[in-house]
C-alpha cells in the first residue's frame, strides 16, 4: 500500500517504520538480555542456597554427635554426661526433625541470623561483621598484587631479552604454586620483621601491616595468573592477526601489550573468579601466621573448638562473596569481548 | 645389534686415547653376545643418564620423591636418633652435623621428626589422593555412563561442591568430624572428589559413543560390565594425570590443615605441625620453622614437575 502513496510523505513514513522496527530489535534484544541477567542473578542466588543446604547437611548427616562434640571440645577434657547431652540437644533444636530443622534454620539465615557462637554466645552475624573490613581489605590488596604481579610476570615471560631469562620466568609460576602459604609467611616474617626489621611486628593497624600479609595471600594467585596470562600471550604470538600486525612492521613488546594483553583478559577474568575462592580460603591461613584479626582467624578459632554455627556461618558468607563474584565475572565477559555480546545465548555461552 | 655399536660410540667419545678407543670397541662387540642382559641394563643406564642431562628437574623430582618415599617406608635407614625422645643437653641448637635440621626446644632431631613425619604426611595425603580418585571416578563413570536423573543429581551436587572454596569445606568437614590424621585426610578427599568426576564424567561421555563400547552393547553385554571392561579402562587415563597432579594440591592442604592444628595431636612429627611448632621460636631458631617447611615444597615442587612430564613430552613431540 506504501508505495501507492506517491510524494514525498513516502520516505519519512517507511523511515519511521525501519525505525521503530529497529527499536523494537533492540528493545527485544534489551528484554533478552534482562531475562538472562535475572536467570544468571537466580542462579547466583540458587547456588549459596545449595551452599547452605551443603553445610546443613554437612553437619547434621556426618557420623559424629555435633552436640557432644560441641561440649567435649577440641582437647577432649571435659567429658559431659548423656543429661547434659539432652539437655543442649533441646537447647540448641536439635531434637526436632531434620526437615524442620533445616526450615528454621534456612528462614533465619535469610534474614543473616546463622544463630549464636557455642564458645562466646554472641551471635554469628555481628562476629562476621566485624570482622569481615579487615579480611576485604587484606583480599582486595592481594588481589591486586595478584593480578599486577601475575601479568607483568605473564608479560615478561614472553619478553625478556634472553632465552634463559624466559625460560626462568616460565617455571617460576609452577614454583609459586608449590610453596606451602603458611611457611611462604613465616620465611617472611622471620626474615623481614626478626631479622632486618623491615616490618614490624607490632606496629598497630597502619598499612605497613597489611604489606607481608598480602604478599603471601597473593602468592599462590599471581602464580596462576602469571601461568594463565603467560599461556595465552604465548598463543596469541601464532595467531594470524599477530603475524598481520608483525609484518605491518609492529615491534613484539607493543605487539603483546596493545593486542596480546586483550586476548588474555579473558582466561585471566576467569581466574580472577577462581582466584576470590582460593583467597578466602587462604585468609584463613595468613591471618593465622600472622595473628591478624579478621575471617580467617574467626574461623580457625571456630574449627579449633567445633564451633558449629560460627562456622557454617563463614561457609555461607564465603559463598555468597564466591557467587557474586563470579556472577560480576560473567557479567564482564560481554564487556570485554564484543563477540559475546549479543543477547541471551552468549550470557549463557559464557557462564 | 645396536647395543654394541652404542657401546662403541660412547666407548669412541669417552676414550681418552685413540687407539684405546678402538680396541674397546672391538672387545666390546666380541662380547656382546654373551653378556645382553648386563647390556641392557647398561643400555638403559645410559638412556637414564641422557634423559637427566636433558630434564634435570625431571630427575631431581624422582630423587627427592624415592628419598621421601624411603623416609615413608624405612624411617630408621634415614636417621639413627629417635623422633620423640630429646637430649635436654642439646636443646635448639642450629643445624650442624650431627643435626642435620637443628634441635627443637626439646632436644629433638628436627631431621629424625622430619623423617619420622614423612610417614604421616605422605600416608594421609596419599590416603585422600585415594579416596577422591576412587569416588571420583565411581560418581563420573555413573553420572556420564547412566545419564538421566543419576547424571542430574550427581552434576548438580559436584556444582555446589565446587561453589564452596575448597579450604572451607574441609574446614566445615573437620569441624563436624573432629581431628586427626584420618579425618584430615577425608576433609581434603572430599574436596577433590568433584573435580575427579567431572573429568571422569567428560571422558565417559566421549567413550560411551566408541565404536567398541557400542559393539560390546550390542552383543548384549550388561551395563555394568560394559562400565567396568569397555568404558572404565579407556577413560581413565586423564584422571591420572589429574591424581598425580592432584597430589602436590593435596600435600599441600594436608600440611595446611595440620598447622592450623587439626592433625594428629602434638608428639606427632607431622610437617604441618611441626611448622607451627617453631612459630614460637620465629625469632632464635629459623630452622625450627625453615626445614620442615621446606621438606613440604620440595615435595609438592617435585610432585608437580613430575605431573607435567607427560604433558611437556607432549608438547615437545
Amino acid at each position: 500500500m506504501a508505495e501507492h502513496e506517491a510524494g514525498p510523505g513516502a520516505a519519512p513514513a517507511v523511515r519511521r517504520m525501519a525505525a521503530a522496527r529497529r527499536m523494537a530489535a533492540v528493545r527485544r534484544i534489551a528484554v533478552g538480555r534482562q531475562a538472562a541477567l535475572a536467570r544468571r542473578i537466580a542462579q547466583a542466588v540458587a547456588v549459596v542456597w545449595a551452599a547452605f543446604t551443603v553445610t546443613f547437611l554437612t553437619v547434621r548427616l556426618l557420623p559424629g554427635d555435633p552436640v557432644a562434640l560441641m561440649l567435649t571440645g577440641s582437647n577432649g577434657f571435659s567429658t559431659p554426661t548423656a543429661e547434659q547431652i539432652a539437655e543442649a540437644r533441646s537447647r540448641l533444636g536439635y531434637d526436632h526433625p531434620l526437615v524442620v530443622q533445616y526450615l528454621r534454620a534456612l528462614a533465619d539465615a535469610t534474614h543473616g541470623d546463622f544463630g549464636a557462637s557455642i564458645q562466646t554466645g554472641r551471635p554469628v552475624s555481628s562476629m562476621i561483621s566485624e570482622a569481615l573490613p579487615s579480611t576485604l581489605r587484606l583480599g582486595a590488596a592481594a588481589l591486586v598484587l595478584a593480578l599486577v604481579v601475575g601479568t607483568a610476570v605473564g608479560l615478561l615471560a614472553n619478553l625478556a631479552p634472553l632465552p634463559f631469562l624466559r625460560q626462568a620466568l616460565r617455571s617460576l609460576p609452577a614454583a609459586g604454586i608449590s610453596l606451602p602459604s603458611f611457611w611462604v609467611g613465616l620465611m617472611l616474617l622471620q626474615l623481614l620483621s626478626f631479622r632486618w626489621h623491615v616490618f614490624p611486628t607490632l606496629d598497630g593497624s597502619g598499612p605497613r601491616q597489611l604489606v607481608l600479609p598480602a604478599c603471601t595471600l597473593a602468592l599462590p594467585g599471581a602464580a596462576l595468573m602469571a601461568q594463565v596470562v603467560g599461556r595465552s600471550l604465548h598463543d596469541s604470538l601464532h595467531r594470524p592477526w599477530a603475524d598481520t600486525l608483525r609484518a605491518a612492521g609492529l615491534a613484539p613488546g607493543r605487539l603483546l601489550v596493545a593486542h596480546g594483553l586483550r586476548g588474555a583478559a579473558l582466561p585471566a577474568l576467569t581466574v580472577l573468579g577462581l582466584l576470590v575462592g582460593n583467597l578466602i580460603g587462604g585468609a584463613v591461613v595468613v591471618e593465622t601466621v600472622f595473628s591478624r584479626p579478621g575471617m580467617g582467624l574467626i574461623t580457625q578459632a571456630a574449627v579449633g573448638a567445633q564451633d558449629l554455627p560460627v562456622v557454617q556461618g563463614v561457609v555461607v558468607v564465603a559463598a555468597i562473596g564466591f557467587a557474586a563474584t563470579n556472577l560480576v565475572v560473567d557479567l564482564l565477559y560481554p564487556v570485554l569481548d564484543p563477540r559475546l555480546r549479543g543477547g541471551p545465548a552468549a550470557v549463557g555461552v559464557a557462564g | 645389534m645396536s647395543q654394541p655399536g652404542l657401546r662403541a660410540s660412547s666407548a669412541n667419545s669417552a676414550g681418552s686415547a685413540s687407539s684405546a678407543g678402538s680396541v674397546s670397541s672391538a672387545g666390546s662387540v666380541s662380547s656382546a653376545g654373551s653378556v645382553s642382559s648386563a647390556g641392557s641394563v647398561r643400555l638403559l643406564a645410559r638412556r637414564a643418564g641422557r634423559y637427566t642431562a636433558a630434564h634435570p628437574g625431571v630427575a631431581l623430582s624422582v630423587l627427592a620423591l624415592l628419598v621421601v618415599l624411603g623416609w615413608m617406608l624405612v624411617p630408621g635407614w634415614f636417621s639413627h636418633q629417635s623422633p620423640n625422645t630429646g637430649d635436654q643437653a642439646s636443646r635448639l641448637q642450629a643445624p650442624s652435623g650431627a643435626h642435620l635440621f637443628g634441635t627443637d626446644q626439646l632436644g629433638r632431631d628436627m631431621y629424625a621428626r622430619v623423617v619420622h613425619g614423612a610417614s604421616l604426611s605422605l600416608r594421609t595425603a596419599l590416603g585422600a589422593t585415594g579416596v577422591a580418585l576412587g569416588a571420583g571416578v565411581l560418581l563420573g563413570l555413573l553420572a556420564g555412563y547412566l545419564g538421566r536423573w543419576v547424571d542430574t543429581v550427581i552434576m548438580r551436587v559436584v556444582d555446589v561442591t565446587l561453589s564452596i572454596p575448597p579450604v572451607l569445606l574441609s574446614l566445615l568437614i573437620i569441624s563436624a568430624l573432629g581431628f586427626g590424621a584420618v579425618k584430615v585426610a577425608i576433609a581434603v578427599a572430599l574436596t577433590s572428589v568433584a573435580s575427579f568426576a567431572r573429568l571422569t564424567r567428560a571422558e565417559v561421555l566421549r567413550v560411551r559413543t566408541a565404536p567398541f563400547v557400542e559393539a560390546a552393547a550390542l552383543c548384549g553385554a550388561r551395563w555394568w560390565r560394559i562400565l567396568t571392561r569397555y568404558v572404565a579402562p579407556a577413560s581413565v587415563g586423564p584422571v591420572l594425570a589429574l591424581a598425580a597432579l592432584d597430589f602436590g594440591l593435596v600435600v599441600l592442604a594436608v600440611s595446611s590443615l595440620s598447622f592450623l592444628g587439626y592433625g594428629p595431636p602434638p608428639p606427632a612429627p607431622e610437617w604441618g605441625a611441626l611448622v607451627a611448632g617453631g612459630r614460637n621460636y620465629l625469632a632464635t631458631a629459623w630452622w625450627l620453622t625453615a626445614m620442615p617447611g621446606l621438606t613440604v615444597a620440595v615435595v609438592v615442587l617435585a610432585a608437580n614437575r613430575l605431573s607435567r612430564v607427560r604433558e611437556s613430552d607432549r608438547g615437545r613431540s
